[in-house]
């Protein structure tokens, strides 16, 4: 199983869980798998079949974008992250 | 038992004593670190340039801080060269290899007419308020200086801008610029420590700005009371400013924001929070990657909820503020490791700090080798649509 992190902003979509068991061994299986077990995750994480341009996805602390994208290897038991961009700060 | 003569005549003996010009050459030859054991109002009346001041009483316990090598050399100076000969023997039987005493002293090298500098200083008021600064051998007396001739941009006089205008007003950054439009309302008191309940109703850079003087007079604020736009953006930023503090709170401000600290080459310290997170990172214009390199295209609209929809627990902040405040810091002191290339998030449930590897996008449209956005676009329009120009 591999770990992915839910930040705040996405976690109405999961039911308020910061943490969520899915599998795959590539970031693609791993989405997958996520937006299959929680649709309305969907249209937050993937646009066009890639990963949406407003949200990060880290394996290993390193944006997947730098890496293999979507192909990029997912061991067992590894972490990933989400992060969407956040503008909060002033009011 | 030996007198002052006697003692001062066999310390002479036992150390290196070098005159004026041969101090000279040496200087030019072997860049010693230069320390200079006279008393403050001495030093400020002027001094060797490059000398480092450690008075006399407190040279043991300061000058491994200044000098750690123990190999290289130190040229030791007073007045007269009599208080920097026992100083040279204290070096000595610290282990330092090869120190030298000016025969002579700073009277002697003045009346050679060799170069001398007078440092500005802090006034004696100066020196007890910062004296916390003072006391850090990376910001000393002339960090603290750098500081007062240093200018912050502070994007936003709210949950973010609180504690980092308070805390960068308190270390005694001399020039703060603070840009808002909104007025202080009852709801932002429960986390924007900048105002207060007296202050309810009043343009928040007033509001701000009042609090900072009350804090340090030192500070200059300067106030704008206005959206951030591509039009005012030009004006503010002509001012020149060498670092900017980000807490907007929305999309198309990042980005302008972003486009234009790339174009005039200003670091930004950007923070975001949301409930119970918070993101902090710097961008620093070709050194590291811009903002657009992180996030390539906003969230459409309504996928981006904001605090006032979405709420924050109202230290996190006074948490991720100070620590943009943190950075401020460093880069108008030019020290340490800033948040350059890196990403860091804070979980204030789990009180973790995660850190992750932010790259700089060659294609980037900004910032990238081949930019294609030169100049400013519509930004409101850029977030509506929620995709890349």
């Amino acid at each position: 199983m591999v770990s992915v992190r839910i930040p705040p902003p996405l976690r109405t979509e999961t039911a308020g869980e910061p943490v969520v068991e899915v599998s795959g061994g590539t970031v693609r299986d791993v989405l997958v798998d996520l937006v299959a077990r929680f649709p309305s995750l969907r249209s937050r994480v993937l646009e066009d079949g890639d990963v949406a341009g407003y949200v990060n996805v880290y394996v290993g602390g390193e944006d997947v974008r730098t890496r293999e994208g979507l192909d990029t290897p997912v061991a067992e038991g590894e972490t990933i992250i989400l992060l969407p961009a956040v503008a909060g700060g002033l009011r | 038992m030996a007198g002052y003569r006697d003692l001062l005549q066999r310390v002479k003996e036992e150390i290196d004593e070098v005159d004026a010009p041969r101090a000279r050459d040496l200087i030019e030859s072997d860049s010693p670190a230069i320390v200079d054991v006279r008393e403050r109002d001495e030093w400020d009346e002027g001094h060797l340039p490059g000398a480092i001041h450690i008075p006399r009483g407190f040279l043991e316990s300061r000058i491994e801080q200044a000098v750690p090598d123990r190999s290289k050399p130190v040229l030791l100076y007073c007045a007269a060269g009599n208080r920097s000969a026992f100083a040279a023997e204290t070096l000595n039987e610290l282990g330092y290899e090869h120190t030298f005493s000016l025969a002579g002293g700073y009277t002697d090298w003045k009346r050679n007419g060799y170069p001398t500098e007078i440092a500005r200083s802090l006034s004696p008021q100066g020196r007890m308020r910062y004296s916390r600064h003072l006391l850090i051998p990376e910001v000393g007396e002339e960090g603290q200086l750098k500081l007062l001739d240093s200018r912050v941009l502070l994007i936003g006089a709210g949950g973010l801008g609180s504690p980092a205008s308070l805390y960068l007003a308190a270390a005694g950054v001399g020039t703060l610029g603070i840009v808002d439009d909104d007025v202080v309302d009852e709801s932002n008191l429960q986390r924007q420590i900048v105002h207060s309940t007296a202050t309810l109703g009043e343009p928040k850079v007033d509001s701000a700005a009042r609090a900072i003087r009350e804090l340090n007079p030192d500070v200059q604020v300067m106030q704008y009371q206005t959206r951030l736009t591509s039009e005012t953006i030009e004006e503010i930023l002509s001012d020149g400013w060498d670092v900017i503090v980000d807490g907007a709170d929305n999309f198309p401000t990042r980005y302008l924001l972003n486009d234009a600290s790339v174009w005039h080459d200003i670091p930004v310290v950007h923070g975001s929070i949301f409930r119970f997170e918070g993101q902090l990172t710097v961008f620093k214009p070709h050194e590291g990657p811009c903002y657009r390199c992180l996030f390539p295209q906003p969230p459409p609209p309504e996928l981006a909820p904001s605090c006032a929809e979405g709420g924050v627990l109202g230290v996190l902040p006074g948490i991720v503020g100070s620590l943009q405040a943190n950075e401020a810091l460093k880069l108008a002191l030019g020290i340490g490791n800033p948040l350059i290339g890196r990403l860091l998030l804070f979980d204030a449930l789990e009180v973790s700090f995660t850190e992750l590897q932010v790259r700089r996008d060659p294609n980037c449209p900004v910032c990238g080798d081949n930019p294609s956005i030169t100049e400013y676009v519509d930004y409101v329009e850029f977030c509506a649509a929620g995709r890349g120009v």
